[in-house]
């Protein structure tokens, strides 16, 4: 790679911009966290004697505990769910015929771009007279449904992408469609299953809408949705506030910067199919 | 081998490119393809449609239901506090789309390789947090960053520019800016390392091949960077305008739409109506509004970055 040497240095001095713009604000929280309770806080200055113990308290107020709990008995529901419907799905639009599959399809893409924010108002109503108002269902089951779309279409490119030679193997062999889809093309549906599982992961975990609108309790509701409760309560407490904050999105950091490569790779691949 | 040959060979008879179906597997495959279809329907096209029935009526939610036909519509297309909310939503492709591209094609096509392998991991799980992290949490944070005592003044402040000072989100000519960039700094990440690992793949023969004719970096980048990107310049435009367009949670979690309606857009303006004022009928239409402009403006720009240059 031939750059001349000015290029090199505008580059890394334009990337260290980048670099630190990106994590300013969360040093500010940090900052701000760090302070004594009850004081306003200045933008960025490391205080004296940092106040650790103000993320203990936050950590009792927000019940961090009980937040990550309720996430995750909406996780463990959406996820797996959500990744079974979309395989089989995916697979059958894969090898069924146009015209049906295409109509399918269309009628997909038009739910792939839809805001969340055209259908919340129905959904409430909807929601209430299921008497599911309220309860971790009304955030469970839309999501499910909203992220048909892009799970569908995602496992369908992934199954036509499939060389075609190791079904027609299966299929003269006899194997059904199940046995075609359990033995043969599951074991080689790892990378994009996983990919998928993260994405709808972390969308799940991030979901604020539907959580402010349908869950009144924040202990029913995602991570992003008590948070927003959060904010609510301790919002003019800057110093609280923050604290809180940055306990709640840790376990998001913490398993992003483990699984980082994953992660990337997901979002990336998320962005140019979706 | 004889296996493919033959099923192929009758998949060619039957003049389709795959095996051909039987009556059984058409079944199955519709049967595979139910619970997905169905919980798509009960839990999306359901509500679409009743939200284009709400949007006809006038209705607080509680009480009997009025047919206003498409007065809602006319009101919320005609009315100029209305369509506020709107241009906003526009206004914000400027911050959402338009200067975070320019910015990852900026930085993607300077750093192009990092040399140090270790460095270009580091930078790259930074430059990806702000697309982890709930936008909530980016709302928290840059609350804080614009507040009076916030880091931006202080930082003004230092520069000697104390008199610029202010509260930057209470600020009607400067909050809707303010909330843009907080989009700008959430998606310019995505944008720079999707940029870079779409630049990664370039053949650096074609970029040596430019640099021997006496080509400096914006020759490489008129060149080769961004005709070799066009696809993913237009994956990044369509997901970021989209997120201009449906923009929420940065809204909510900052400035609530306000001072006055300086930030107001059509996700807020929905959930405010629907939930705060109770006017069912309003919300739904501009719902529907909302999901048609996505589409109006989406389908032109897909079809622009799909066209072979």
């Amino acid at each position: 790679m031939i750059t001349n040497r000015w290029e090199a240095v505008l580059g890394r001095v334009v990337l260290g911009f980048a670099l630190v713009s990106t994590l300013l604000p969360l040093l500010s929280m940090l900052s701000a966290a760090l302070q004594p309770q009850g004081t306003i806080p200045v933008g960025l200055r490391w205080p004296s004697e940092p106040h650790w113990e103000n993320f203990a308290d936050a950590f009792r107020v927000a019940r961090l505990a009980d937040l990550l709990v309720s996430s995750l008995l909406i996780e463990i529901v959406v996820v797996p769910v959500a990744l079974a419907f979309a395989t089989l799905a995916g697979f059958a639009l894969a090898r069924l015929n146009p015209p049906a599959s295409r109509v399918v399809v269309v009628l997909l893409l038009l739910g792939l771009t839809m805001p969340f924010e055209s259908i919340v108002t129905p959904l409430y109503y909807q929601m209430q007279s299921m008497g599911l108002l309220n309860t971790r269902w009304a955030i469970i089951l839309p999501l499910i449904g909203l992220y048909m779309p892009f799970g569908v279409i995602w496992m369908r490119a992934h199954f036509l992408g499939v060389p075609r030679e190791l079904s027609e193997a299966a299929r003269v062999d006899g194997a059904g469609y199940w046995r075609e889809l359990r033995d043969i093309q599951l074991p080689l549906a790892g990378p994009s299953l996983s990919a998928l599982a993260i994405l709808l992961f972390l969308w799940t975990w991030n979901q604020y809408l539907l959580a402010i609108v349908l869950v009144d309790d924040p202990l029913q509701r995602t991570m992003a949705g008590a948070l927003g409760a959060f904010q609510g309560r301790y919002g003019t407490d800057v110093v609280l506030l923050s604290a809180g904050t940055l306990l709640i999105i840790a376990p998001t950091i913490v398993v992003f910067v483990i699984f980082q490569r994953h992660f990337i790779r997901a979002l990336l691949q998320g962005a140019v199919k979706g | 081998m004889t296996a493919t040959g033959f099923s192929s060979g009758r998949a060619g008879g039957a003049g389709r490119t795959g095996p051909r179906m039987r009556g059984r597997d058409v079944a199955a495959g519709w049967l595979f393809a139910a619970p997905a279809l169905i919980v798509y329907a009960m839990f999306v096209l359901y509500p679409l449609c009743v939200a284009v029935q709400y949007s006809l009526y006038e209705w607080n939610g509680i009480g009997p239901a009025t047919w206003v036909g498409l007065d809602n519509y006319k009101n919320i297309l005609t009315e100029p506090e209305r369509l506020a909310p709107i241009r906003n939503a526009f206004v914000l492709i400027i911050f959402f789309t338009v200067l975070p591209v320019t910015a990852g094609l900026a930085l993607a096509s300077l750093i192009k390789v990092i040399q140090n392998p270790v460095f270009a991991s580091a930078a790259r799980t930074m430059l990806f947090l702000p697309q982890i992290i709930p936008l909530v949490a980016a709302g928290i944070g840059w609350s804080w960053m614009y507040a009076q005592t916030g880091l931006v003044n202080q930082a003004l402040d230092v520069v000697g520019l104390g008199s610029l000072t202010r509260p930057w989100l209470g600020d009607f000519d400067f909050a809707l800016p303010a909330v843009g960039l907080i989009g700008t700094w959430v998606l310019t990440g995505l944008c720079t390392v999707l940029l870079l690992t779409a630049i990664g793949k370039i053949d650096p023969a074609l970029y040596e091949s430019v640099r021997l004719d006496g080509g400096n970096w914006y020759h490489e980048f008129r060149a080769v960077t961004l005709p070799s990107v066009r696809k993913e310049i237009g994956v990044l435009v369509t997901i970021n305008t989209i997120a201009a367009l449906a923009s929420f949670d940065i809204i909510m979690t900052t400035t609530g739409g306000g001072p006055g309606r300086e930030t107001m857009v059509p996700g807020v303006e929905i959930y405010r109506l629907g939930f705060g004022e109770r006017e069912i009928g309003l919300a739904s239409a501009l719902g529907v509004v909302l999901m048609l402009l996505v589409l109006a403006v989406i389908l032109p720009l897909h079809r622009v970055f799909q066209e072979r240059p």
